[in-house]
């Protein structure tokens, strides 16, 4: 990865030090004009324009032929670059659709970008070379108002069918407030009413066949297994799944399109409810993506108390996802043992933050505040209590007979199809796959600490469970790591865009006084560029690739949530099964509802 | 029989007290029963459970139960209103009659039976009759999974539940339950009919829709399945259906392999009152410990591990009898 921030590209000049990347000049020898400039990003990822028209060619020759292949489809996004002031020599376009491909070979990513001119482009679809290319590119439809060419459903995904607009459009209105006062008179909510109803012809399914007719039940949007606003519509033969529709969207709060109102500060707390049981589990790649863009240093003890409230963190949300996994199976009681758990998490948490779940804490070039006197003695008092309660759980529940008969070879599916549909995180490593992004790609200073990679063989629910069990016994070595190692000095960055920035000298200098009054009444500025960071988050890989025109507020903001790819699995892995594994396999998924939606 | 003419138990204002007083007793026992399970579960979930009304919270059914009767009486537009309305009457009605046999004290039984265990498989039978039928009344898809697991629950489980107890019967000579407890004088059944015991207490949670059996409601996959339609006292019947059952399976256990009222110092009806107790507890506890089973799992196991097992148990019994008489 040649590209540094420095090396801004100079348009006209063909040869410039990014083609030189090997992945795009082997793409330009093999596809010649097809292949478009190469563009700087201050993320350092090669990122290269291709024409429409052999977008497909390309993404097939990189999943297939290529040596060390970019097997995942690890993103699926666009751009309105329509009022976009910095666009530093890229060619001319108004949407541009990003993929976002990874390689566990090369430990590399690649992203490709489509420059598209319409009003409402159109570009081939590539779900014929990523099953996982469906979702994304329905939501890139139902954002943007691209269409994919050859699509087998191309409908709306997050919003609902009757929604007028693409909301991640410049052009469409960002709050209620800008848009005409809400009404429902009587026809409307018919037509609202009946766009709900699920006709199963629309999604190429059967009513029934000659002798008997198909149950089709409506799972969701409110139903205990569903752990929130999640609708599933099963067409059932007796109790045995045929097939299964997830119908998402119903927890859609248009995070992304917040980001472009929210300064870069303030956003910060809206990343908290994205992962909503991950806390600041979601701040850490969105500030580390901003720092990407500012070129901030965080320093080490910052870095420390980090790593330490994310791992916390990650301890937290698998331990919901334990209770509530164990209720869907039908016991009654972990969910209790759970809570009273996660409950000294957060005393940790409420300790260092103030706030429990939400707490918001991380800043950019730093965290919040420091640590506070005698969360040492908290830290430690947790460490020495954890780990005979999950030994307790697995005796309780992962080694009971019943439940490994309910989760065992329930909801399988094997590395290659992981990889097809951008599984990443738990499920993948219970495919018997070592990836994990804090060993692979080190990232904030986890290359620090020592700490195993739990994996397991066999890819299905009981395997995932067992998974995330030794995962908490891991997350619990980084934090007594960084008990017995939390270095001293500062917790957030001299950096100017340090925000809110360090206000020691502030009464000294008049240069520091200013900068501190800007950086505090407009927000910082964030020189424009675009940066991709993700992190190894509670449920999978967590990232987010942000795009600054050089303003106080982001020009796009883009969640990859690990939920999102995982959920979009569901039909296959349930086919031929019950509606009670269907709640075996929701269960051991572990997605959040705000992870899906976002 | 008895040859010094009728005793007060006897007669017909014995029998009406007897009656009146068993019903009285068990209506009671069932909001005593709610509590007492929300008191235990709480216990062994590390939390307080229902402590705020009353005494320990023993006041909480009572609140619990002016609630339900000012409910509402619904019944939703799309069921089948004569059978969702028998169907909840149909479970509090069987359990209660299939108590009419059961022996509290060698004084106190309302029908002495000569068929008394059959008649209490009848109708422990004729309870699935209610779950069946409120999960097809309700016109709901989730109900009718749930009336429909119940309905492939109980034909798995009815047979090798009968077959199970057969081994009692043998030893004891009876089917009357007063002369099954008096069979145990000498050593209580659950030593001989140790796989018996095992074999009922399974079929017996199966038949109370419990942990880990409890799949026709099984809230995490269909909701409340066959009484997600019912609410006010029409789910109220159900819930009383429920713990009779419990304090059913739990009395006719004790009657069959625990010697019933027998027992040294206390009398007779503490005995048999502190016997059943333990069992009842035992339900609660399991429904705090264990998982649920899958529906598929649960017919296999019946009809696959169970009902062989069930047989062997009586080809055995039956062959050591012959060996040892």
């Amino acid at each position: 990865m040649a590209a540094t921030v420095e090396s801004r590209a100079v348009p006209g000049v063909e040869e410039t030090i990014l083609d030189r990347t090997t992945i795009v000049r082997h793409l330009r020898e093999r596809f010649g004009t097809a292949i478009g400039p190469a563009q700087p990003t201050a993320d350092g990822l090669p990122t290269v324009w291709v024409n429409a028209d052999r977008i497909c060619d390309v993404l097939g020759y990189l999943k297939h032929d290529v040596e060390r292949p970019y097997k995942l489809l690890y993103d699926l996004t666009a751009i309105d670059e329509r009022v976009r002031g910095h666009r530093n020599g890229q060619p001319p376009s108004n949407f541009t659709v990003v993929y976002h491909l990874l390689s566990f070979e090369r430990n590399e990513d690649l992203r490709l970008k489509v420059a598209l001119m319409d009003e409402y482009p159109s570009l081939p679809s590539a779900t014929g070379v990523w099953p996982a290319a469906n979702w994304y590119e329905r939501e890139v439809w139902d954002m943007f108002g691209i269409r994919f060419e050859g699509h087998p459903n191309l409908r709306r995904i997050l919003m609902p069918p009757t929604w007028k607009g693409h909301p991640l459009r410049k052009e469409h209105p960002a709050r209620a407030t800008e848009m005409e006062p809400f009404r429902l008179p009587d026809e409307k909510q018919d037509v609202e009413q009946d766009a709900l109803l699920f006709r199963p012809e629309e999604w190429g399914m059967q009513r029934g066949t000659q002798d008997s007719d198909y149950i089709f039940l409506n799972l969701g949007p409110h139903h205990p297994g569903t752990h929130g606003l999640l609708r599933i519509i099963l067409q059932l033969s007796g109790e045995k799944i045929v097939d299964s529709v997830p119908d998402i969207g119903y927890h859609h709060r248009g995070a992304e399109k917040m980001g472009e109102r929210q300064s870069w500060h303030s956003y910060i707390p809206y990343t908290d409810r994205v992962d909503y049981l991950g806390g600041v589990m979601n701040n850490f790649p969105y500030v580390l993506a901003v720092e990407r863009l500012a070129g901030i240093e965080v320093p080490e003890r910052a870095k420390v108390i980090r790593i330490m409230l994310a791992e916390l963190f990650r301890i937290a949300s698998h331990l919901v996802w334990s209770g509530t996994f164990a209720q869907d199976i039908g016991a009654m009681s972990p969910i209790f043992y759970m809570f009273n758990d996660r409950e000294r998490v957060f005393t940790i948490i409420e300790a260092v933050c103030g706030a429990r779940m939400h707490p918001g804490w991380f800043r950019i070039g730093g965290v919040a505040d420091d640590l506070p006197r005698g969360w040492d003695r908290l830290v430690r008092e947790f460490i020495q209590y954890f780990p005979p309660r999950i030994a307790d759980f697995e005796q309780a529940v992962i080694k009971n007979r019943i439940f490994i008969k309910r989760t065992q070879g329930i909801g399988t599916y094997t590395l290659a199809e992981a990889i097809d549909w951008g599984v990443t995180g738990p499920g993948l490593r219970a495919c018997g796959f070592e990836w994990d992004f804090r060993k692979k790609r080190p990232y904030a200073g986890y290359d620090r600490f020592e700490f195993d990679i739990p994996t397991a063989s066999n890819g299905d629910s009981y395997d995932r469970a067992r998974v995330r069990m030794e995962e908490m016994r891991q997350s619990l070595r980084i934090v007594e790591q960084c008990l017995n190692n939390m270095p001293e000095g500062p917790y957030k960055s001299d950096h100017p865009l340090t925000t809110p920035p360090r206000k020691e000298r502030t009464m000294h200098d008049i240069e520091t006084l200013i900068n501190h009054f800007l950086s505090v009444s407009w927000g910082p500025v964030i020189p424009p560029g675009e940066a991709f960071v993700g992190v190894e988050g509670t449920k999978g890989h967590n990232g987010y690739y942000l795009i600054s025109d050089g303003g106080t507020m982001s020009y796009r903001t883009r969640i990859r949530t690990p939920s999102f790819p995982h959920l979009q699995m569901l039909p296959e892995i349930c086919r031929g099964l019950r509606v009670s594994d269907l709640l075996a396999i929701l269960g051991a998924m572990d997605y959040v509802l705000g992870d899906l939606d976002r | 029989m008895n040859v010094a003419g009728p005793s007060f138990a006897e007669t017909f204002v014995g029998q009406l007290v007897i009656v009146t007083s068993i019903l009285m007793l068990l209506l009671n026992l069932v909001p005593l029963l709610i509590w007492l399970e929300r008191r235990l579960l709480a216990l062994w979930q590390d939390r307080y459970g229902p402590n705020r009304v009353g005494p320990f919270g023993l006041l909480q059914p009572i609140a619990d139960m002016i609630k339900i009767f000012m409910k509402e009486d619904w019944i939703p537009p799309f069921a089948d209103k004569v059978v969702f309305v028998v169907a909840p009457v149909v479970v509090v009605f069987t359990g209660l009659m299939a108590f009419a046999v059961v022996p509290f004290t060698p004084g106190i039984v309302i029908a002495n039976l000569n068929v008394g265990l059959l008649f209490f498989l009848a109708m422990s039978s004729m309870g699935v009759y209610s779950v069946a039928l409120a999960g097809w009344a309700s016109n709901n898809k989730y109900s009718l999974l749930g009336g429909l697991r119940a309905s492939a629950q109980m034909l798995g489980y009815e047979v090798f539940m009968g077959l199970s107890l057969m081994g009692v019967v043998m030893l004891a000579g009876s089917f009357n339950l007063r002369e099954i407890v008096e069979a145990q004088r000498g050593m209580w059944f659950c030593i001989p009919q140790f796989p018996g015991l095992i074999m009922f207490l399974i079929a017996g949670v199966a038949e109370t829709h419990r942990v880990p059996f409890d799949l026709p409601e099984a809230e995490s996959e269909l909701v409340a399945g066959f009484h997600a339609e019912y609410s006010g006292m029409k789910f109220g019947m159900f819930f009383l259906g429920e713990y009779l059952g419990i304090t059913l399976i739990s009395a006719i256990t004790v009657t069959l392999f625990f010697g019933g009222w027998l027992g040294p110092w206390l009398p007779p009806v503490v005995w048999f009152a502190l016997k059943t107790g333990v069992f009842v507890c035992g339900f609660i506890l399991l429904r705090a410990a264990l998982p649920r089973m899958r529906y598929d799992q649960l017919i296999g196991f019946a009809w696959k591990t169970m009902l062989p097992l069930s047989l062997l148990n009586v080809l055995i019994t039956g062959a050591v009898m012959l060996a040892t008489k």
